[in-house]
């Protein structure tokens, strides 16, 4: 069909419509079916279910991710439309829901005091936390790889090096379920999250604040860009709560995904023990693999033409980071995980301005782990059946049982 | 586009002034070019061997073409020449970047200064001021009329850009300028030497950060704070050299085998950036703030030497 597409000249023509509703219970479980018989049906397709757009190929996903002039984060990265509904209860992003201009300057704060340079000064410390985490875990017969490792590490060290106060600190995973949650439809995991996070939105409220936070922090040192003037203290408040929201919950599940490749993958675990050095890759092909983040919406600035199909202005496009991952058209054998393969170009951070700029703090948490793991773990076995966590935004498990043999 | 490095085709060469050009570049495949925001400049490699830096002065809601301008100078080293004399419409030239030094922040009111051909990086900030609808003023100084580029794009401003030749007006009036400025302001300056060193003194009342200037050509620094040789430690190999009172450290480094970008050479463009791990520096380069020279955090060895015994590097 492709050669014939190109054949005719048919610039805007319409979408084929697909069925099915990708925010389900069965398609958030298990969404590899949906995310086929969405590349399958075009380079664009429309979503009878929710009257949205969606991609799920590679090249238009990356293609529209860097497109910031023709698919805008500013009216909404969820599936609300400002444009055409009435307001909504979740203010935006300090960040991820900004175009350019005013995206330019906090952006820019936090790709300086998040870069890979600049976070030298935590390797130690966190390898520190990470062997005395293992070691207790090596003492157990079974853990399980969400709440004792996934979520315990980054608990551990990412709020630390924020450098917010301890109390509270186990919040975040709360408020950033739902937070993902509400970009989605307003389904029955919206509605069960609601009361908890709007009991916490007080608290969040007050993070942030340059009082609060500890002088040797990763958010002080944001808020030393107010300083001279380089972020305004609105800017500085709203990019570290946007960080603590988008930090925590994400890197979990990245964590658990990569438990869960080696399980799905035991001779690839056996490659990353003879050489450590592979963690760097291992982490990236598991994002790839997972796509802890599934999905995210754009919005069309004008009338767009994607492969043929024409968008128009102002419609809502739901990007499938997930589906492009594991796109054959890109990567040969997909649905492997495989530590020999070159992850470079996986949309699992998206692309472009956007591109998730706390990767290199979720890289170091997950190497650091890796190598502690790597050395001290002969085999990782599972050990009892796996229960999914459900979100409309982020895929991963909500317990993964597993035997940690040392060795 | 590997390594930093691209080449990019001649579209479109118009004389815009006197003595200065505006080309239009695009990626040669019809791809998109790389995100910029005002104040970005590229790195032309010419093919007469010589590397300059062009600040970006088209719309980057245009992904697929960049502009700049191009004054020739009196006394050009051969860039300026080669691209008004010999660069024609469809040459391929190669670009490096882009890269800023000379962001727009955030701020409630912003002065632009021009000096000449410094209008080009403040012109995409003048366009994303408006935008934003924070106040602006810009005053915009020349030799006379006719060699002042961009005088049609700011025209529709009215007031608001002052649009002042030496010949008729004479020098701009830049302490008023300044004095009068509201709280929260922010002063952007690209121009001569004279011009930014002015504004610089005239700034020096202001809240630290609120001078933003970028410089056409490299500053005057007085002598290297030492004139010994010093020990550079490249920190990822352990390797130490010795940096002789007359080399660059990024002779140095490069001679040693370590890779290091480079490519002005100038402390201009900001390309061979590298962390100082230990050590104070000599900062002789035009780039940091004094702010951010007093943080030693980072130096740019083609030009910016050790003032300690031994400067250790993250190379």
């Amino acid at each position: 069909m492709a050669s014939l597409s190109q054949a005719i000249p048919t610039i805007g023509r319409e979408p084929p419509v697909l069925a099915g509703d990708p925010f389900s219970e069965a398609v958030l479980t298990s969404p590899f079916e949906f995310q086929h018989a969405l590349r399958e049906a075009g380079p664009v397709a429309y979503l009878s279910s929710y009257n949205v757009y969606a991609m799920g190929r590679y090249n238009e996903v990356r293609a529209a991710l860097v497109n910031w002039q023709g698919f805008e984060s500013g009216n909404g990265v969820g599936l609300f439309n400002p444009r055409n509904e009435t307001p909504y209860r979740r203010p935006p992003s300090a960040i991820l829901e900004l175009d350019p201009p005013t995206h330019d300057a906090p952006r820019h704060a936090l790709e300086q005091a998040l870069g890979p340079r600049m976070l030298t000064g935590f390797r130690d410390g966190w390898a520190r936390t990470a062997e005395i985490m293992v070691d207790q875990l090596l003492k157990r017969e079974v853990i399980d790889a969400v709440s004792d490792l996934a979520e315990a590490f980054p608990l551990k060290v990412f709020p630390e090096a924020m450098g917010i106060p301890e109390e509270g600190r186990e919040n975040l995973l709360v408020y950033s379920d739902h937070n993902f949650n509400s970009f989605g439809p307003n389904n029955a995991l919206v509605e069960k999250g609601r009361k908890a996070f709007t009991d916490l939105v007080g608290w969040m409220g007050k993070q942030g604040s340059r009082e609060s936070l500890r002088p040797d922090g990763l958010g002080a040192r944001i808020w030393a860009k107010t300083d001279e003037g380089d972020l305004t203290a609105a800017q500085a408040g709203g990019v570290i709560r946007s960080l603590l929201i988008a930090g925590l919950d994400t890197t979990v599940h990245a964590l658990g995904a990569i438990i869960d490749a080696f399980l799905s993958s035991p001779e690839q675990w056996q490659l990353l023990r003879a050489e450590p050095t592979r963690a760097r890759v291992a982490f990236d092909e598991a994002i790839r693999w997972a796509s802890p983040v599934q999905t995210f919406f754009r919005t069309a600035t004008r009338d767009v033409v994607v492969a043929d199909t024409k968008i128009p202005e102002g419609e809502k496009i739901l990007m499938f980071l997930g589906a492009a991952n594991r796109d054959p058209r890109r990567w040969d054998n997909p649905d492997h995980f495989d530590l020999n393969r070159d992850p470079s170009g996986h949309v699992g951070f998206g692309m472009g301005i956007h591109h998730c700029v706390g990767q290199h703090v979720a890289r170091l948490e997950a190497e650091v782990v890796l190598h502690e793991l790597a050395r001290r773990v002969a085999r990782i076995e599972p050990a009892g059946e796996p229960k999914p966590h459900l979100n409309n935004t982020l895929r991963g498990w909500k317990t993964l049982p597993v035997r940690l043999i040392a060795g | 586009m590997i390594g930093g490095r691209s080449a990019l085709r001649v579209e479109e060469k118009e004389l815009v002034a006197e003595g200065i050009c505006k080309l239009r570049l695009v990626e040669p495949r019809g791809m998109r070019l790389p995100d910029w925001a005002p104040g970005a400049h590229i790195d032309l490699n010419l093919s007469n061997g010589l590397t300059r830096q062009y600040s970006l002065c088209g719309n980057r809601w245009d992904a697929m073409s960049y502009e700049i301008a191009v004054l020739l100078e009196q006394n050009s080293r051969g860039g300026s020449e080669f691209i008004h004399r010999q660069l024609q419409v469809g040459d391929l030239v190669q670009m490096g970047g882009p890269r800023n030094n000379f962001r727009l922040v955030p701020a409630d009111h912003y002065l632009f200064v021009a000096g000449g051909i410094g209008i080009t990086p403040l012109l995409p900030m003048i366009e994303q001021a408006a935008m934003m609808e924070v106040p602006w003023t810009l005053l915009y100084g020349g030799r006379r009329l006719s060699s002042m580029a961009f005088i049609d794009r700011l025209r529709p401003h009215g007031d608001r850009a002052v649009i002042a030749s030496r010949e008729t007006q004479g020098r701009l009036d830049l302490a008023a300028a300044v004095s009068n400025l509201p709280r929260g302001a922010k002063v952007y300056c690209c121009g001569p030497t004279s011009m930014v060193d002015a504004l610089e003194q005239i700034c020096s009342v202001l809240p630290p950060g609120s001078l933003r200037r970028e410089r056409f050509s490299a500053k005057i620094h007085p002598g290297p704070v030492r004139s010994t040789a010093y020990e550079v430690e490249l920190a990822r190999s352990g390797k130490v050299l010795t940096v002789k009172p007359g080399e660059s450290v990024l002779d140095a480094v490069l001679k040693a085998g370590a890779p290091l970008l480079a490519s002005c050479r100038e402390g201009l463009c900001g390309t061979c950036e590298t962390a100082v791990l230990c050590g104070v520096p000599d900062h002789r380069d035009s780039i940091l703030s004094d702010a951010e020279r007093e943080r030693n955090a980072s130096f740019y060895p083609c030009v910016s030497r050790s003032a300690s015994d031994r400067l250790v590097i993250d190379l």
